[in-house]
């Protein structure tokens, strides 16, 4: 008995051992066919997969565009800058780092707050977080000194946008900025991409409304990165697109003599080349310095520019928004021509007063006891306002807004800047629109002479000004040579000879004996067709809290003053502002004067053929 | 014990067992020839997967050299000293899980250390990986086979004890593989199919019941994340889904020796110890984990063989006991690491960097060595 049992039992033994190897045998293959799944029939799934941890594309922004005015000097330009960083992720103690940083460079409270924000805000593992801008040589050395204790220190160079001419292209240059969460929030998925190195964004001026031209495009570096994010060798590079340069019609020179001719007074200075609608000079004074704004501005500097009742960051040239005054007179004229209103020989006299028909209510000429006998002609160079009032109810409010559209009032020119104002060109249905009831008379009186509901940015003086310099043909004024260039075209419908009669009229304003700028014509060497204006200030609400200052000053009369030159073969069309300036004559058309002498003469004074200037 | 039986045995192999020199060493050559292919596999590994780190490659050699050590002392000894012994040392086993769970050291938040004054850190259930399949071996050395309703109830028992105990540490994978060895024995004793199937019936219920009541929440999540490691890329998934990547982007040829960047760049945890199948898969390709598959089958089999050589029960069930025990190992740490099986911390055998599973496992491979060249003489 006992040996079969050990007979069986070998047998049990033996079966389960054949059974195990057969066990661990279907295991292997079991094993062994995953591995196949994974390796070979997977494998360059997995293989994607694992390039894409080790592999990082790292986004190299490109240099960004410069911008120049028509003789290619830079109006800004990029520039190196030694900034410092922190990787939160290499700093266990950030507090007591930033504290150690602000013993030894200049760091004030503020900046460290920017700097706790940005910690806070959604960001990408192991991107440095700006500290501070402009570190000196000085400061490098003592950061360099502590990088050693501090590993997540990092002192970096990168270029930042810099504005040689400061102030004086504030408004028409704009500036750049650091991108932020709503811009980044407004691209698309193609820009998000191109973006995704770049530090500035276009914030105003033509820095915004060209970005797309001086962004360039984006590009990448591969590197092979460890787990922890560090860079261990780079693999290949995609050199990234410099952005394209933008230059502007705008000449430096009169930009220059613009700005100084308005002597820091307030207002807005705009001239355009009318051949082609460049747009030569852009002022609005006063302007802030732009570098101020491109690495943050710090809250003092900013309180200091939006609390400055002289409104800095105001650009008056095309956000301000102005009645016209009597500048608008000869195209009233024009208007009141085309439709028969009025002829050259048609006559009124003028007591100095005029009454609506049925009124008894008094509406003065600025020229106490009148004009006189005032034709069309004489109503242009001495700027009489009784004669628009009569012709203006004869032609009617409809004729006037019309043609007043047609010269670009009351809607935005187009022009190459964000956030143009169109003013307003007030009509029946306007009024209607806003709630201020029937159009009456009076509100064509006022009307004529650019009094009352109307408005007009000073670019869009200089634009219609341009028009009539080229005898009614119309044109959208250009700050860039790049970009779309829009169709110039549409012509004014109406006798070539009243053009010109008008036009003449608009010469003896400064050359004739009586003319409202006659001051300007001693020793001008080429002649001018312009016309003076003064604009009542209704209000000073905006004003009144500077309790400070002189609000008499506030409540005086804009001077303003349109005119073109020269008067044969016009090449540039001024419009200027200069707010409670009070004679369009004595104060606007001065400045007029200098930025057309900037444009037509040589430094020694001397004339310039005009036809050898650079046309771009 | 058997004349017979020494009998049956082929006459040729006798006479080449007797003449070389490694049987008169107690060694047997072809299972060491097996060990020490893998051990090469492992130091080259190592080596990759730290990072070239020439300390690193010297302390495992070290491990290696210590643990063939005790695998030539453990050959020497002969097999009815072990058979005299194992009741002795499963006992001390026991009283030192029991001293674990009431004085042991807590690491990562398990109890599984005991501090032995004078010998350092000490893991009882490392001991009892071998004296627990060897107790039910031992048990079964003059029980006639297949055993009884009442010996299965009896070995079962001894199983669990030392089971329940790692698994309150908690060590749940320590705790199963035990069992798995002592069961083990007992499937190859002859376990009769209709308790395999029932038991295995009752386990497929008990496993959901398991999994809310008895299991810790990291255990639990273990398990959820092998369900689901896309649920938690960066947390508890991560691990398989690197180890996966790597795994599946070494292609069939591998990207090469030092080259796996899975590995190499830190995306792959535990590189050099748990998960080091995925190096070896990354960096040798398909090719690589065949040859390691084929080694390790090899050295089963062989363990299989001399199961089936052995001259007494006790010695047959232990040679096929620690055999499976040794393949439970490899299944579990490359069904884990290739993503078919939950995350366990289990070592790949005779792979891994550390441990004292190296020592451990050299030296059960010791008594299987013993238990074949020491069949002459017991006759």
């Amino acid at each position: 008995m006992r040996l079969r049992d050990r007979q069986r039992e070998t047998q049990v033994i033996r079966t389960r051992l054949l059974l195990s190897t057969l066990i661990v045998a279907l295991a292997f293959a079991l094993l062994t066919s995953r591995m196949v799944w994974l390796q070979w029939l997977q494998h360059e799934r997995f293989s994607a997969l694992a390039d894409q941890n080790r592999i990082q594309s790292q986004a190299i922004s490109p240099p960004r565009g410069l911008i120049l005015d028509r003789h290619g000097r830079i109006l800004a330009d990029n520039q190196p800058d030694f900034s410092l960083a922190l990787v939160p992720e290499q700093t266990p103690e950030i507090e007591a780092t930033l504290a150690s940083i602000a013993d030894i460079i200049s760091l004030d409270e503020e900046q460290q707050e920017s700097f706790r924000k940005q910690l806070q805000s959604r960001r990408r593992p192991w991107e440095p977080i700006p500290v501070r801008n402009r570190l000196n040589p000085e400061e490098i050395a003592r950061l360099a000194e502590i990088r050693h204790e501090h590993p997540g220190i990092q002192i970096r160079a990168e270029a930042i946008r810099h504005y040689p001419y400061r102030e004086l292209l504030s408004h028409v240059v704009g500036y750049v900025n650091r991108i932020n969460a709503e811009d980044i929030a407004r691209m698309d998925e193609a820009t998000l991409a191109n973006y995704s190195g770049t530090h500035f964004y276009g914030r105003s001026g033509i820095e915004r409304q060209y970005e797309h031209l001086l962004h360039g495009r984006v590009g990448y570096r591969q590197v092979e990165t460890n787990a922890r994010g560090r860079v261990l060798r780079e693999l290949s590079v995609t050199p990234p697109v410099p952005g394209q340069d933008v230059q502007l019609y705008l000449d430096i020179k009169v930009q220059q003599a613009a700005t100084a001719a308005l002597a820091g007074r307030r207002g807005a200075v705009v001239a355009i080349d009318p051949r082609n609608g460049g747009v030569i000079a852009f002022v609005s004074e006063p302007g802030y310095d732009p570098n101020l704004f491109v690495t943050g501005i710090s809250v003092r500097d900013y309180a200091a520019y939006r609390d400055n009742p002289d409104r800095p960051l105001f650009n008056r040239a095309i956000q301000g928004q102005y009645p016209p005054g009597s500048t608008i007179k000869p195209i009233m004229g024009l208007a009141a021509l085309q439709n028969g209103s009025t002829d050259w020989q048609y006559t009124i006299n003028d007591p100095g007063i005029f009454y609506l028909p049925g009124s008894s209510r008094p509406i003065r000429d600025w020229k106490r006891g009148g004009h006189g006998r005032v034709n069309l002609e004489k109503a242009v160079v001495e700027s009489c306002d009784t004669y628009f009032y009569d012709v203006s109810l004869k032609m009617g409010i409809d004729q006037i807004s019309q043609v007043m559209r047609f010269f670009g009032f009351g809607q935005a020119t187009g022009i190459d800047l964000p956030n143009e104002r169109g003013g307003i060109m007030p009509d029946r249905d306007w009024k209607r629109a806003t709630g201020r009831g029937g159009w009456f008379p009076g509100d064509t009186v006022n009307t004529s002479i650019g009094q009352g509901y109307m408005l007009a940015t000073p670019l869009q003086l200089a634009s219609s000004t341009a028009m009539i310099a080229n005898r009614g043909k119309a044109l959208v004024p250009r700050v860039s040579v790049q970009g779309d260039v829009p169709e110039h075209g549409e012509q004014f419908d109406i006798d070539a000879s009243h053009f010109r009669r008008m036009t003449d009229a608009m010469e003896a304003v400064i050359h004739g004996p009586h003319g409202t700028a006659r001051g300007i014509s001693r020793n001008l060497p080429y002649r001018i067709a312009g016309k003076t204006g003064t604009a009542q200030v209704f209000s000073v609400a905006a004003d009144v809290e500077y309790k400070n200052l002189n609000v008499a000053e506030r409540l005086r009369d804009h001077a303003l003053f349109i005119g073109y030159a020269p008067a044969d073969h016009p090449t540039i069309a001024v419009a200027v502002l200069v707010e409670n300036g009070e004679g369009g004559g004595s104060v606007a058309a001065p400045v007029a004067r200098q930025v057309m002498d900037a444009w037509l003469l040589d430094d020694q004074g001397q004339w310039l053929n005009p036809a050898a200037e650079v046309s771009l | 014990m058997s004349r017979e039986y020494l009998r049956q045995l082929p006459t040729h192999q006798r006479e080449q067992a007797r003449q070389t020199l490694a049987f008169r060493l107690h060694l047997d050559a072809p299972l060491l020839a097996g060990l020490l292919a893998i051990t090469f596999f492992s130091l080259m590994v190592v080596y990759s997967a730290g990072g070239e780190d020439t300390g690193l490659l010297l302390r495992q050699g070290i491990r290696f050299a210590l643990g063939f050590g005790c695998l030539f002392l453990a050959a020497q000894i002969p097999p009815r000293v072990y058979q005299f012994w194992t009741p002795v040392f499963f006992s001390i086993g026991l009283i030192m899980l029991v001293l674990v769970l009431v004085v042991g050291t807590e690491a990562k938040g398990a109890q599984r250390w005991l501090q032995l004054p004078g010998i350092g850190r000490f893991q009882p259930a490392e001991m009892m990986k071998l004296a627990t399949p060897a107790l039910v071996a031992w048990y079964f050395r003059e029980k006639t086979l297949p055993p009884s309703t009442l010996e299965v109830c009896v070995a079962l028992a001894i199983v669990l004890v030392p089971a329940l105990l790692i698994g309150k540490q908690p060590d749940l994978g320590t705790a199963i593989l035990i069992a798995f060895s002592g069961i083990a024995v007992l499937f190859v004793a002859g376990l009769s199919w209709k308790l395999i199937i029932s038991a295995s019936t009752l386990a497929s219920i008990a496993a959901p019941l398991m999994y809310f009541y008895v299991l810790h929440d990291y255990q639990q999540r273990r398990v959820d994340t092998f369900f689901n490691p896309e649920a938690d890329p960066l947390g508890a998934g991560w691990n398989i889904i690197q180890s996966k990547t790597a795994i599946g982007s070494g292609g069939i040829f591998g990207k090469g020796w030092l080259n796996g960047t899975q590995s190499r760049l830190d995306f792959l945890p535990e590189s050099s110890t748990d998960f080091i199948f995925a190096v070896l898969a990354e960096e040798l390709g398909l090719i690589g984990i065949l040859i390691l598959f084929s080694l390790y089958f090899f050295v089963i089999a062989r363990g299989f063989w001399i199961s089936l050589q052995a001259q007494n029960l006790f010695s047959r069930l232990l040679a096929a006991g620690l055999s499976l025990t040794f393949f439970s190992y490899v299944l579990v740490n490359a069904g884990m690491v290739s993503g078919v099986l939950p995350v366990v911390g289990v070592p790949l055998p005779l792979m891994s960097y550390g441990g004292t599973s190296i020592v451990t496992l050299l030296f059960s491979f010791g008594i299987l060595m013993s238990l074949h060249t020491h069949r002459r003489l017991m006759g």
